[in-house]
C-alpha cells in the first residue's frame, strides 16, 4: 500500500521534472542556435554602421535605434495610461457590472491579434490623424498593444498590497488619494515597474503592429524627430530573410540581427529583475 | 460631559442585524473594555466611532453616535477629518513600509504639516509616550518593518497618538503579541489614560480586568451588561455575563 503511494509520487515528480527540463532545453537550444549562427556576425561595425550593399553588408544601427525609439515611445504613452487605469479599476471602482465589463474588455484587448492592432493603427494614426508612417504612429500602436498587460500588472500589484496598510492609513485621517500615493503605490511600484520593463521587451519584438505604421524597408539614416520613419530589428530580420536583395548573402546579417534582438530582450528582463529586487529591498529597509 | 456616546444604535450588514439598540457612554480619561465572544459585535461597535464601517458595502446604521457632543453621522461631515480626531490601533501591528520617523509623522503629513521642527518634536513626544524612544532614537530613519512585533505595535500606538486624538480605539491590540510585549502595552494603556480616552476590544478577560475602568459585555449584538469593571467581574447582574466571565460560554 505504502509502496504504491510512494511509486505514484515518484512517477508524478518524475513527470513534472521532465516537463520542466524540456522547457529549459527548448530555451537553451534556441539560444545556442542563435548564438552559434549569429555571434560571428557581431562586431563593432555591425552595431554601429548603416546597412550597405543592399543590406548584405555593413551594420544595423538604424534598426537598433529604431527599435529603442519604439520601445521608449510606446511606454511614454502606455505606462501612464495603463497605470492610471489600473489604479482606477482596482482602487476606485466598486464591485459592479461596470468594473467587470472593464476587466473583460481589458482581457479581450489582450487577445486581439497584433496584426489587427497594426491595421487599426494605420487607419487611425497614420491615415485619419495624418501622422504618416512615423515613430509617433508606431509607438501609439505598440502602446495600445501593451496597455492590457500594463493594466493587468498594475491591478495585480495593487491587489498584492496588504489591505491593513490602506485601513491603517484611512484610520489616520488620510484621504483615498493620499493613501494611494503615500502608502499603496510605493509598495506596489516595484512590481508595476517590472511589468513596464517586460512590456518594453515584448514591444521590441513585435513586427505586425509596426508593419503599416512605422517600419521602413531600408532607411540608412537615424531619425531626427517623432514624425520620421525608422527601421526596426524584427522587421529588418523579416526583410533580409524573405525579401532582401540577396537572401543567401544576408543570412549572417539575419542571424546577427536575431542575436542583437535577443540580447536586448534578455537585457531588459535582467534589468526588470534587478530593479524589482533593488526596490523591494528599499521599501522594506529604508 | 460624555466623551463619546451611542444612543439606540442599530447596525445591519445586509440582512444581518449586527448591533441591536446599543446605549453606551464613555467619560473622558477613562479606559472602557468591550468584551464578548467572537462575532458578538464588539469590533463592529468600536469601528462606529471612526466610521471604519463605511469602508464595508451594505452597512445600514440607525441611531446616533456623538463625539464631544457632535453627531458624527450627520450629513456633510468630513470623514477624514473625523478620523484625525479618533485614533485607532489594530489587532495586527500595521506599520507602513516607511521609516520609523515617517510612520509616526504620517498623520501630520497627511494633514499637510510641513514644519520640520514641529514634526521632530511630535515624533519624539509620541515615541516617548509609548516608551519606544530610547530603543529607536538613533535609528529613526530605519524601516519600521525591521522592528519586533511588540515594538511595531507600540509604534502604531505612537502613530495614532501623534495627531492628539480625542478618542483612541484599540481592537485587540495585544492578541498578536507575546506575553512580555502584551504586558508592556497594558502598562502603557494604563498610563495613557491621563491624556486620552480609550476604548479597547479584548478577548482576554484578565486584560480587561487589569486595564479598564468600565467594561461592556456584548452578546449576539446586544449590550448585555455595562458597568464598572469591578462590578462586572465580581457581581454581574445578567446570568449571561456570569456565564461568560466564568468561562462556561464563549
Amino acid at each position: 500500500m505504502r509502496r504504491t503511494k510512494l511509486l505514484k509520487q515518484d512517477i508524478a515528480f518524475g513527470t513534472f521534472r521532465l516537463v520542466s527540463y524540456f522547457i529549459v532545453l527548448v530555451l537553451v537550444a534556441l539560444l545556442s542556435f542563435i548564438i552559434f549562427r549569429g555571434a560571428g556576425a557581431i562586431n563593432w561595425t555591425f552595431i554601429s554602421a548603416m546597412p550597405q550593399d543592399g543590406m548584405t553588408a555593413g551594420g544595423i544601427l538604424p534598426a537598433i535605434v529604431g527599435t529603442l525609439c519604439l520601445m521608449v515611445g510606446s511606454m511614454v504613452f502606455a505606462f501612464p495610461v495603463g497605470v492610471l487605469s489600473g489604479i482606477y479599476i482596482h482602487e476606485y471602482l466598486k464591485d459592479s457590472w461596470f468594473k467587470h465589463a472593464l476587466q473583460l474588455m481589458t482581457n479581450n484587448l489582450a487577445g486581439i491579434p497584433s496584426i489587427v492592432f497594426g491595421l487599426f493603427g494605420m487607419a487611425l494614426f497614420v491615415n485619419y490623424l495624418d501622422f504618416g508612417d512615423s515613430i509617433l504612429a508606431g509607438s501609439l500602436t505598440l502602446g495600445l498593444l501593451s496597455l492590457p498587460v500594463i493594466i493587468r500588472t498594475t491591478e495585480e500589484s495593487l491587489k498584492a498590497v496588504d489591505d491593513t496598510l490602506r485601513v491603517g492609513s484611512y484610520a489616520l485621517g488620510a484621504t483615498k488619494l493620499q493613501t494611494i500615493t503615500r502608502v499603496v503605490l510605493p509598495v506596489a511600484f516595484p512590481n508595476i515597474l517590472t511589468g513596464l520593463i517586460l512590456s518594453m521587451s515584448r514591444v521590441s519584438g513585435e513586427t505586425a503592429p509596426i508593419l503599416f505604421t512605422v517600419a521602413a524597408y531600408f532607411l540608412p539614416r537615424l531619425p531626427t524627430g517623432i514624425f520620421d520613419q525608422v527601421m526596426a530589428l524584427p522587421y529588418h530580420l523579416y526583410v533580409i530573410t524573405t525579401s532582401g536583395t540577396n537572401i543567401e548573402e544576408s543570412r549572417p546579417m539575419a542571424y546577427g540581427t536575431a542575436f542583437v534582438l535577443i540580447v536586448i530582450v534578455l537585457l531588459f528582463n535582467l534589468m526588470a529583475n534587478t530593479l524589482r529586487r533593488y526596490f523591494s529591498k528599499k521599501v522594506k529597509m529604508n | 460631559m460624555f466623551k463619546a456616546q451611542a444612543t439606540d444604535l442599530h447596525l445591519h450588514y445586509g440582512d444581518f442585524h449586527a448591533l441591536k439598540g446599543i446605549n453606551f457612554t464613555v467619560m473622558p480619561n477613562t479606559v472602557t473594555a468591550l468584551i464578548g465572544p467572537s462575532g458578538c459585535g464588539k469590533s463592529t461597535f468600536l469601528r462606529l466611532f471612526n466610521r471604519m464601517n463605511d469602508l464595508i458595502d451594505n452597512v445600514r446604521i440607525e441611531g446616533t453616535v456623538l463625539l464631544d457632543g457632535e453627531d458624527i453621522y450627520q450629513k456633510d461631515l468630513a470623514v477624514d477629518e473625523l478620523r484625525k480626531r479618533v485614533g485607532m490601533v489594530f489587532q495586527k501591528p500595521t506599520p507602513f513600509p516607511k521609516s520609523i520617523f515617517e510612520n509616526v509623522a504620517y498623520g501630520l503629513r497627511v494633514n499637510e504639516v510641513r514644519d520640520k521642527l514641529a514634526l521632530e518634536e511630535v515624533v519624539e513626544t509620541n515615541l516617548r509616550r509609548v516608551a519606544l524612544w530610547d530603543e529607536v532614537k538613533d535609528n529613526l530613519k530605519k524601516s519600521a518593518m525591521a522592528l519586533s512585533g511588540g515594538q511595531q505595535q507600540r509604534l502604531c500606538i505612537a502613530r495614532a497618538l501623534a495627531v492628539e486624538p480625542a478618542l483612541v480605539l484599540m481592537d485587540e491590540p495585544t492578541s498578536a503579541l507575546d506575553p512580555i510585549s502584551s504586558a508592556a502595552i497594558e502598562e502603557l494603556i494604563y498610563q495613557l489614560k491621563e491624556n486620552f480616552t480609550i476604548i479597547i476590544v479584548t478577548h482576554n478577560m484578565q486584560q480587561a480586568g487589569r486595564v479598564s475602568d468600565r467594561t461592556a459585555y456584548f452578546y449576539l449584538g446586544e449590550l448585555v451588561e455595562f458597568d464598572n469593571t469591578k462590578t462586572v467581574f465580581t457581581n454581574p447582574r445578567d446570568p449571561r455575563t456570569q456565564n461568560y466571565i466564568t468561562g462556561r460560554m464563549g
